[in-house]
Parts: structure tokens; sequence; C-alpha cells
């Protein structure tokens, strides 16, 4: 049987098994006057029938399917003649992919030299026994997991408590699945970036002024040898997040205040959800009114009173994004502004204060905290954000702090390095994820330091 | 006291007023700016929301109508080079642009040299022959005879023809004089159109603009969504269910807490790293596939879930649980039975909101493949697609002219899908959310 058609076999086991334990346990409470007897409901009985047959059968299942293939893949190797067995890298990776394509019918089994063709026979030989292994690992697992409960099920016995210990182990499974992510992610960087300091030295990396990966593919090829410098990245990516903050703090922060404590309630109906739309709007859909309309615009303006402006000016795409983050600060600072206790702003009032001292001298320093952490993390969204600075800021890394220049950024250049196919095992794709491993850690302490400074600024009021 | 001192009291006082209604007029003046402040960020922000959606409306609303071509086509069996309308081999081969050439210089029939011919034969999309084999193919009757068929035109004439009625002067792009005259005469003759454009909605990608539309791109994101819902709405209420009702307050249950907080905040590419290194080279997942794609993306609105589903069970009262508890459920029981029914609504619209930006994202799904040019639309999980926001990636990213009205009209769709779901949300907020 193939995984499909096995998955839905020990689905229909598995409500077997249910309907079976649960009329199991009615037969059981039959001769003791009714199913009050039962230290459990039959529901639960049932549950724990089919989870007697369902749950280990699956995670033998899914193991097997995840070391089935590298086991068979290297079983076909070893039995290779010897003048095969030396290969490593790409020609390992080219060796495989031909058995498997001859396997599997894609390739003539003449084409290729008769070892590998034997290789494939053997490989197809291999698979087809494992699957009738599994296939009967399966079947014979759940029927006796089913038989086991069926056997083992008496009047006296905590059905409910079992399951739910199941149930719990569930649920804190699922809320790993963070964990796992994160481990993931830090393991996935890590990793191909320890791979590319082997090749590039980390002190050239962090220090380095001059970003170019081109590596050459011919030793003799001009101006291939490749720098890996990440500096002109950073201030790149810091001039257009620097241009998106002093866009977005001062629009987001005032419309913020300004829908707090003077709007009347007409205008916060309207201005509210309008500006939320902005929120909504997908990343690329800036990223074209960038390229498309606000460059263009920019540049324009910039001619017009003498200036020459880069058609994809850091400025442009600084702006867009600048507009991008204004609801999130201004939704942020609403927040924290409407956590302020009304007790502090009336006594301002009362001491004679107007309503923009009682907001700059006393709210304000009140809600400092939160605020600052809002923009930490709206910093941390300008530093990642990829999609407008993708279509709209370029691609030339240049050291420059000229907002009228191409600048390129940190999340450019993963996306560039990483879209198509990529070879692993060259200096130019590894490094984008070190680039990634950079952005991580930055990105994760900013989130950090802002999290614990709002969560600090709650707990004072609360 | 003596007069002397009361007088110099009324002395200070009357200089205290002076300076006070001195600093008050100033203080009042700063008041009104810093209003003023307040009502033009405001203004800014709506501004952008304004000029955001006129921008792409107006370069968008074009592309839902097509311009059409009549053409009196003349289905000859010499010309097509075929013998037998039954045999599908000979249809396929048969030779169906010269019938369209035909027409046309039957049309115009003063042309002359190859540049004139080539010119003409440009005027029509080469999505036109197909249309003709497709009709062919399904009434065989119609070999011989002679029928006026509204053909779509090239995207060069269709930009042209489009911008015609605009003010501010005609578009010429890449058309020549000679097309313009062709065009005049057709417009004066009334066999020159525009109509709806089906094709938009039902066709994959092209190259070719006037060909091209989102189905392809809208299936693979229903496709994608789907997955994701499937898999991030059933763990993370699960996750959320956990550390609301039953995780002890420890270590662990903190470190928890404080990843998911910090995943939340995680740059989306950062994401598709993750795919690319752990997915798709360690587990060798195929690339480009909705499989991948509803993966990725599930990891990444996850956190999201999980903190809206844990809103959700901390506004259910905690008398609730404490009368299911008092006649005998167990802890279990009270949040299958109790506590999840009633915080269903405010988990469902969280996940909506969590599909909302799964169905916006775009720079993950650039790592995993799935910005490949795909013309078919996908039919299954394992099919090569490509969603929407990367749709309008590829063709922002493409030369022709024709294509910058298709991608604000790709953006007008997805933005409305965003808007309604976001508007669902809200709704089944206030409809469905008890207040206790």
């Amino acid at each position: 049987m193939d995984t499909p058609s096995l998955l839905i076999s020990l689905l229909v086991l598995t409500a077997c098994a249910y309907y079976l334990g649960r009329r199991r346990s009615l037969t059981l409470a039959e001769p003791l006057g009714g199913i009050r007897h039962l230290h459990s409901l039959p529901f639960y009985y049932g549950v724990q029938a089919a989870l007697w047959c369902g749950l280990p059968t699956l995670l033998i299942l899914v193991l097997w399917l995840i070391f089935d293939e590298p086991l068979i893949t290297q079983l076909v190797l070893a039995s290779l003649p010897e003048e095969f067995q030396s290969n490593v890298g790409p020609d390992y990776n080219l060796l495989i992919s031909q058995i498997q394509n001859v396997a599997s019918g894609a390739l003539a089994p003449d084409s290729v030299e008769p070892a590998l063709a034997s290789a494939a026979e053997e490989l197809n030989r291999l698979k087809g026994f494992t699957q009738l292994v599994l296939t009967a690992i399966t079947l014979i697992l759940a029927v006796a997991g089913g038989a086991w409960a069926w056997h083992s099920m008496s009047p006296e016995q905590r059905a409910r408590a079992q399951v739910e210990v199941v149930f719990k182990l569930a649920l804190l499974l699922c809320a790993c699945v963070a964990i796992a992510t994160t481990l993931g992610i830090a393991l996935s960087v890590l990793f191909e970036s320890l791979r590319f300091f082997q090749s590039v030295p980390i002190s050239e990396f962090i220090f380095g002024l001059d970003w170019s990966p081109q590596t050459a593919i011919r030793v003799d090829q001009v101006g291939g040898s490749g720098s890996f410098g990440m500096v002109p990245l950073f201030t790149g990516t810091l001039l257009i997040s620097f241009i998106a903050m002093t866009v977005a703090v001062p629009a987001g922060l005032m419309s913020a205040i300004y829908l707090a404590e003077y709007a009347g309630p007409k205008l916060r109906a309207f201005a509210k959800p309008t500006l939320e739309v902005l929120a909504g709007v997908p990343t690329v859909v800036y990223g074209f009114f960038a390229a498309l309309t606000v460059a263009p615009f920019v540049r324009d303006v910039g001619t017009g009173v003498g200036l020459t402006v880069s058609s994809e000016s850091a400025l442009a795409a600084g702006l867009v994004m600048g507009i991008m983050i204004i609801p999130f600060i201004s939704s942020l600072a609403d927040d924290v502004i409407n956590a302020v206790p009304q007790t502090l702003r009336d006594g301002s009032l009362a001491l004679g204060a107007t309503k923009s001292e009682t907001v700059t001298k006393v709210i304000f320093p009140a809600a400092l905290p939160g605020i600052v952490g809002g923009v930490l993390l709206a910093v941390s969204r300008a530093i990642g954000e990829t999609m407008i600075v993708v279509m709209a800021a370029g691609m030339a890394a240049r050291l420059t702090a000229n907002p009228l220049e191409t600048v390129t950024t940190v999340t450019v250049q993963i996306a560039t390095l990483l879209v198509g196919d990529q070879e692993f095992d060259s200096p130019k794709t590894l490094s984008a994820f070190a680039l990634g491993l950079m952005l991580f850690l930055v990105t994760l302490m900013l989130n950090m330091v802002a999290l614990k400074v709002v969560k600090k600024y709650r707990e004072q009021y609360d | 006291m003596t007069s002397h001192s009361s007088d110099d009291n009324k002395k200070t006082a009357s200089s205290n007023t002076a300076l006070i209604e001195k600093s008050l007029a100033r203080r009042y003046r700063a008041e009104k700016r810093f209003q003023l402040y307040g009502l033009m960020a405001i203004a800014f922000g709506l501004l952008c929301v304004a000029v955001l959606f006129i921008d792409i409306i107006g370069k968008g609303h074009g592309a839902f109508r097509q311009t059409y071509i009549e053409l009196e086509i003349t289905y000859d069996s010499d010309v097509l080079g075929l013998s037998d309308v039954t045999d599908a081999q000979q249809i396929r081969l048969a030779d169906f642009p010269a019938l369209v050439k035909q027409a046309l210089r039957s049309r115009h029939g003063d042309v002359t040299g190859r540049k004139g011919k080539r010119e003409l034969n440009a005027l029509v999309s080469s999505s036109a022959a197909y249309e003709l084999q497709d009709r062919l193919a399904a009434n065989p009757g119609l070999l011989g005879s002679t029928e006026k068929l509204w053909l779509p035109a090239d995207d060069d004439i269709d930009t042209y023809f489009k911008s015609l009625r605009k003010s501010g002067g005609a578009f010429v792009g890449r058309t020549s004089e000679r097309q313009q005259a062709w065009l005049q005469a057709l417009q004066e003759s009334d066999e020159i159109r525009l109509q709806f454009n089906w094709n938009f909605f039902t066709s994959g990608d092209s190259r070719e603009p006037e060909q091209a539309g989102i189905g392809g791109a809208a299936m693979g994101s229903l496709l994608t969504l789907i997955l994701t819902f499937l898999l991030s709405f059933p763990v993370g209420v699960a996750a959320a269910v956990y550390l609301e009702e039953f995780a002890p307050k420890n270590r662990w249950t903190d470190f928890i807490e404080v990843n998911i907080n910090n995943l939340a905040a995680v740059p989306s590419i950062i994401f598709g790293l993750l795919g690319l290194a752990i997915l798709i080279n360690f587990f060798n997942v195929p690339r480009s596939i909705p499989v991948i794609g509803g993966l990725v993306l599930t990891l990444m609105t996850l956190p999201t879930i999980i903190i809206s589903s844990r809103a959700a069970i901390k506004s259910v009262p905690p008398s609730i649980r404490e009368a299911a508890i008092g006649i005998g459920a167990s802890p279990m029981q009270v949040v299958l039975q109790h506590v999840l029914p009633l915080a269903m609504p405010g988990m469902l619209t969280g996940a909506i909101i969590g599909m909302a930006q799964a169905l916006g994202e775009t720079a993950p799904l650039l790592m995993i493949g799935m910005v490949a040019f795909i013309v078919d639309i996908p039919g299954g999980f394992t099919d090569p697609a490509t969603v929407l926001p990367v749709q309008i990636f590829l063709w922002a990213d493409s030369p022709e002219r024709a294509f910058v009205e298709k991608t604000s009209a790709a953006i007008m769709v997805l933005l409305a899908f965003l808007i309604s779901m976001n508007t669902v949300a809200a709704v089944l907020r206030k409809r469905l959310e008890r207040r206790w």
C-alpha cells in the first residue's frame, strides 16, 4: 500500500477501535447495572481504544517515513562498486539523482553506466520491500493496539484520566511548536553561517566596508573575487529605517494623542479605522506604490529644485515605509496613553494646566516607557521589512548618508541572493544566511528590550 | 496690617495678573498649535490612505476591460492546411495564426512590405489563434464558413486605445503611426471596442500582458491559505489552551511565552530562511508548492493566533469554570465543553486576522521558490503554484507597460479580499463576542 492509503486505512481502523471500545464498555456495564458503574463515560473508553490503536502506529509511521529515504539511499550507495564510492559534494548529489531518475523511469536504464542501472534496480527493490514491511507493521500494530485496549478494558479502569493525560501532552506539544520554530530559525541561520565563516573570516564580514557578493566561476575571471563586508548594508538599512521613523513617529504619535485627547466621537469613529487600513495593506502593495508613484515624484521634485536624485532613492523607500509604520505606532501609543490613569490627567487640569501642557508635561512622561517600547518594536519592523526595499531601493551597496542616493539593505540582499535556484556550497548563497543571522540577532535584541520595557510599564499602573 | 503693605500686595497682584494674562495668551497659542499638529498628523495619515487608493485604482481600473477587434474570419481549409476537422492531431498542427493574418489583410488590404505586415499582424493578440482553434475543435461544421468574431487586441494596442479616451494625450508606446491610423479607421467603423475582461480572473500567468490573469495565483493563494488555516488554527488554539488553562507557572512556561512574543516580531523574511534551510534542504520538501508555502505561513501566523486565542480564553469569566468544576467536570471537560465554545468567536476573529496577514505576505515565499513563472492553474496541494502577492511582485518587475495596469488591478483584487476579511472579523467580533 502507498502512504496515503495506509493513512486512510489507519484512520478507518481507529474509527473502528473507537466504536468497538465504546460498545465493549457498554457490554461490560450491562451486568453491573448501567454505565453508572463504570469509572468513566463510555465515550472515554472508546477514545482510549482509538488512541491505543492509532497513536503508537502513527508514531512509527512518521518516524519510518522520515528515516526511510536516506537509509535506502545509503544502502544503495554502499552496494555500488569502488570507483563510485569516493564521490562527495555535488558529484555525489548528481549520482543520487541519476539513480533516482533511472529508478522512477525518467531516464532509460541503458543510457547510464550498468553499475548505476543495477543500483537503480536495487533501489526499486528496496523501496518495494520497505513499503511492504511498513504496511505489515502498521496494520499489525494498529490491530494489536486495539486488541490490547479491548482486552484490558474493565469497569474500574480510569479511562478518562488516561485519555486526558494524552490530551494534555498533545496540548503541551502544540505549545512547544513556538520553541521548535525559534530553535529551527536559530539552527538554520547558525549552521549555514558557520559554513560561510569558514570561507570568509567573521571579522571581515562584520567590519568590511565593501559588499559585492559575486564570486568567480573561473579562476581567471576579472573582478569576481567577491567581498563580503556588511557595513554598507547595515548603514543602508539604518538610513532607510531612520527616514521611516522620522515620518512615522511624529505622525503616529501626534495622531494617537489627538484621537485620544481631543477628537470628538465622530472624528474618532472615522479616522481610527481609516488609519488602520494602512496596517492591513500588504507590503508588496507599498513596494509597488513606492517604486511607481513615490520614487518618480521624489525624483521630479528633486530635479525641480536642482538636486540630482536617484530614481531608486533611499528617501522614497523610507517615506513609504514610514507611512506603513504610522498605524503601528499610533495604535501602540493609543494603548499606552489610555493606560495612563485618569487621575493624573484630572490633577494636572485642576492645577490650571492647558490640555496640551497636560499631554506634554504629565501624560507623555508617564507614557514614555511604553512609547519607547513601541518605537523600538517599530524600528525592528522597519529593519526587517523586505518587500518595500526590494521593489523601491536599489541593489548597489554604497556607504552613504545621503538620502537622495541609492542604498541597499540587508533584507534586499538576502532576498536577491536566495531567489531562484541556489547552490549551497558557494559563499555567495551562504552569505545570505550570515546576513539573516545578523538580522535575527538585531531584531531579537530590539524585541526583547522593547517587550521588557512595555511589560514593566504595564505593571506600573495595573 | 498696614495700608502700605496691602497696597504693596495689590501692586504685586496686579503685576502678577498682567504676567499671567501675558503668559496665558502664549499658552493658549501653544495649545492651538499643539491641536493643529495633531490635526495635521491625522490629515497626513488620511491623505496617505487616499493617495494610495486613488493611485492604485486610477492605474488599475482599466485592466478590468480589454480591447477587442472585430474580424471576419474565414475558416479556409487551404490556409489552415487541414483536411479532416475531427482529427485532433491535425487541429493541433493547423496554421490558425494564418487565419488571423488573412482576415487582417482582407480588412486592411493596402499593406505592403515585411514591416507593414508585421505591424498589421501585431494588432491582434497571439491568443486569438488559440481561440479560433478551440472554436473550430468544438464546432467542426464551421470549416469553410465565414463569421464575424471579436478577438483580443495586442497589449500595446490595448494600452494605446485605452489612453485615447483619457485626457492628457494618448500613450503611443510601441505603436507605429500606421497602426494608429488603422485603429482610427476601426474606431470609426465600430470594429474596435472595450469589453469586460473575464480572462483576467480565469487564466494563469503569461508573458503576454493581454493573456495574463490572476486565476492561477488566486487558486494558489486559496490552496496555501486552506493549508495554513488547517495547520495553524488547531495548533494555535491548543497552545493557547495549554498556556492559559494548564501550564504551571514556572520557568519553562515563561520561556514559551517569551518565545511566542518574540516570534510575533521576527521579520517575515527570516521564516523564509527557515523554510529554505530546514524544510527544503533538510526534509526535502519540494519547492514552489502550496504545501511548503502553507507550512512556512503556518509558522509565521502561529504567534498571532496564539496571542489572540489567549485573549479570547482570558475573557471567559472564571465563574463559568467554577460552576462546571462545581458540578463535577474534570479540568479537561471544563475547557473542552465550556471555555472553548465560549471563546470560539474571539478565536475565529483572531484566526481571520492571521489569515489576512498570511494572504498578504510575500517575502518568505520568495525564498521557497513560489516566484516561479507558472502558467497552469494549480489543481492540488502538490502542484507548482504562486500566490497573489508574489504575482503582483512578478508583474511589477515586468517591463511591459500593460503590466502596470494588470499589477494595479491584481492589487485591487487582493485589497478587496483583505478588507472584506478584516471587515468580517470586525463584524464577527461585534456580533458574537459576549460582554460578561
